[in-house]
């Protein structure tokens, strides 16, 4: 069966008519990952007795007639989400014998639509990387380079759907870890507003900062899923009770009188040449549209990686405090006692970079250094968040690349954490503002790499930027397309 | 030097993680280029801006204090390295 071009709801129009079924559908899909996982490396769990009950579930229930816009699509998820007695090791060794005892609120949702979770994502450690190199499971390839890292931390989310071994993905956004893997690896990837989609369930990074987004093939697999994780969660105090829009209704709407800003603090030198010339393009191709394009400023830009490293870390070393070998996860003891038990279970089981930003948060919070840093940071974070609610008064919504450049190879950038941090210059300042962002492809790079186009919407105006999503999607050839594996 | 190599030994102590003295050496050196570019965040001046601990503006939220299910004792210590009834054990800590 070609699933390429194929969106949800034409898969769904197949499934009702009796075309195909869900199981064999998750079975077309479980026989890809066989083929070629061992090259890409993104699961880290795949759920195929599970999946194929489920899949066995949505046949019956497309045949009584409910079936709703998920049921019996197959899906994977990162490995960040519970799900609830499957393995959930957030690509880390301290978690490598967790079993999660429920569901992610996320997850529960998909489920009641009858989806079919085939398995759990690769990722950096804790979500902590630009690059899918930190996991205990091993780095993550880019299915158009094998040589490449496919972008971080939501890797395996990218990857997968870039290889097809998944029709969509679920992953996770705090400071760019679906738009850049999204970017490098040539699929779709959506970050919400923070507070659009419940975290309950979903284990904790930088609490301020993470939220749940869509990565698929093309942008109205983005909007469907969307639709159905979206919505407020009395489990989860920081998700916002208004209304989830109708995506779908307003997504073929177009662009045509829409004023769109270019930040002009992405369009700076050490740009990519070929990034640069297929934003350049993309523009035009929004001109052809009929949108208005218009400067705008978001003058704070260049203390973002900053900021983001010092709130993004501080929270880190409170979120991570709960792994010390006592409720859940792998022990150490030496029989040094209780601190002792802790510092070598922490040890023992967290990667290099986790502990270096366990370390640098501890820091940025530890008595006398809280006002310099960890304040300081929350004040600039103030700033930044009013730059793109300034440059919303004169903009529906911002055009700006995703990446300084192509994906990059693997081991290129491990020795130097900071060189690390600054590729992810232009996706962090978004999650400060805390925003909504989308990521799509807009063109290759000399070397064949894809290259993607991010949107920045207004708070809570997804339906928006998936709609200019779409509108260029539409009238371009860009993305859909599974990588030669 | 932003950090000496005696407050990252600090700071790992603080964060219980029994650091390799090799790993403190390349952490000190890490840490200090980290907080050195960070130090930017200085060339603005945030007189008078308050600080930002949530981007979306929100009150407390608040529910009734009403008893509802929860996960049970055996989901809850279904991962546990050591229990003993419905307690989670750990090394002895009272001498």
């Amino acid at each position: 069966m070609q699933l390429d071009n194929l969106t949800i709801s034409q898969l769904r129009e197949k499934l009702a008519s009796g075309e195909t079924t869900s199981v064999e559908l998750t079975k077309a899909f479980l026989a890809r990952i066989a083929a070629t996982d061992e090259k890409v490396n993104a699961f880290i769990t795949v759920c195929e007795e599970e999946a194929l009950a489920a899949a066995e579930a949505a046949d019956q229930r497309i045949a009584a007639g409910n079936a709703a816009p998920l049921t019996g699509i197959p899906l994977a998820v990162k490995d960040i989400f519970n799900t609830i007695d499957v393995r959930t090791t957030c690509g880390s060794k301290i978690l490598d014998n967790y079993v999660s005892p429920y569901d992610a609120t996320a997850i529960a949702k998909l489920r009641e639509q009858g989806a079919v979770i085939i398995g759990k994502l690769n990722m950096d450690e804790f979500a902590m990387g630009s690059s899918n190199e930190n996991s205990a499971a091993g780095s993550v390839k880019n299915p158009w380079d094998l040589e490449r890292v496919p972008g971080g931390s939501s890797g395996g989310s990218a990857a997968s759907v870039a290889a097809g071994q998944a029709l969509a993905t679920l992953g996770t956004d705090t400071g760019g870890s679906i738009r850049q893997p999204a970017s490098h690896c040539g699929v779709v990837g959506l970050k919400p507003t923070y507070g659009r989609v419940s975290r309950f369930g979903v284990i904790a990074y930088a609490s301020s900062l993470d939220q749940v987004g869509p990565v698929a093939r093309n942008v109205e697999d983005c909007a469907t899923i969307l639709g159905v994780v979206a919505g407020y969660d009395p489990a989860d105090s920081t998700s916002v009770d208004t209304p989830v829009p109708d995506y779908l209704a307003t997504i073929k709407d177009g662009v045509k009188g829409k004023k769109i800003g270019l930040p002009k603090e992405y369009f700076i030198e050490g740009l990519d040449a070929d990034v640069k010339k297929a934003v350049d393009a993309a523009i035009e191709t929004y001109k052809s549209l009929g949108a208005e394009i218009v400067e705008v400023s978001l003058p704070h830009t260049d203390y973002a990686v900053a900021c983001y490293y010092l709130i993004a870390t501080a929270e880190a070393s409170s979120n991570l405090a709960r792994y010390d070998g006592v409720r859940f996860g792998v022990r150490k003891d030496e029989g040094e006692g209780l601190i002792g038990m802790y510092q070598q279970t922490r040890a023992a089981g967290f990667g290099d970079e986790v502990k270096r930003r366990i370390m640098l948060g501890t820091y940025a919070l530890s008595s006398g250094y809280y006002d310099a840093y960890y304040l300081k940071a929350q004040k600039v974070r103030t700033l930044i968040r009013q730059d793109f609610l300034d440059a919303f008064e004169q903009v529906d919504f911002m055009l700006a690349p995703v990446a300084p450049t192509p994906a990059f190879k693997i081991g290129e950038k491990t020795d130097d954490p900071l060189q690390m941090y600054l590729s992810d210059i232009f996706t962090i300042p978004l999650n400060l503002a805390g925003t909504c962002g989308l990521s799509l492809p807009c063109g290759t790079s000399s070397e064949g790499l894809p290259i993607g186009l991010q949107l920045f919407g207004k708070p809570f105006a997804e339906g928006e930027i998936l709609q200019a999503a779409w509108a260029f999607e539409s009238a371009t050839d860009f993305g859909g397309k599974l990588a030669p594996l | 030097m932003k950090i000496s190599r005696a407050e990252v030994e600090h700071v790992a102590r603080l964060a219980r993680l029994a650091l390799q003295p090799e790993e403190l050496d390349a952490m000190t050196g890490q840490m200090d280029a980290i907080l050195g570019y960070v130090d930017k965040l200085n060339e603005l001046d945030t007189e008078g801006i308050e600080p930002t601990a949530h981007a979306v503006p929100m009150e407390n939220a608040f529910r009734e204090d009403a008893v509802k299910p929860s996960i049970g004792v055996e989901r809850a210590q279904q991962n546990a390295p050591e229990t003993d009834g419905s307690c989670f054990k750990v090394p002895k800590v009272i001498e």
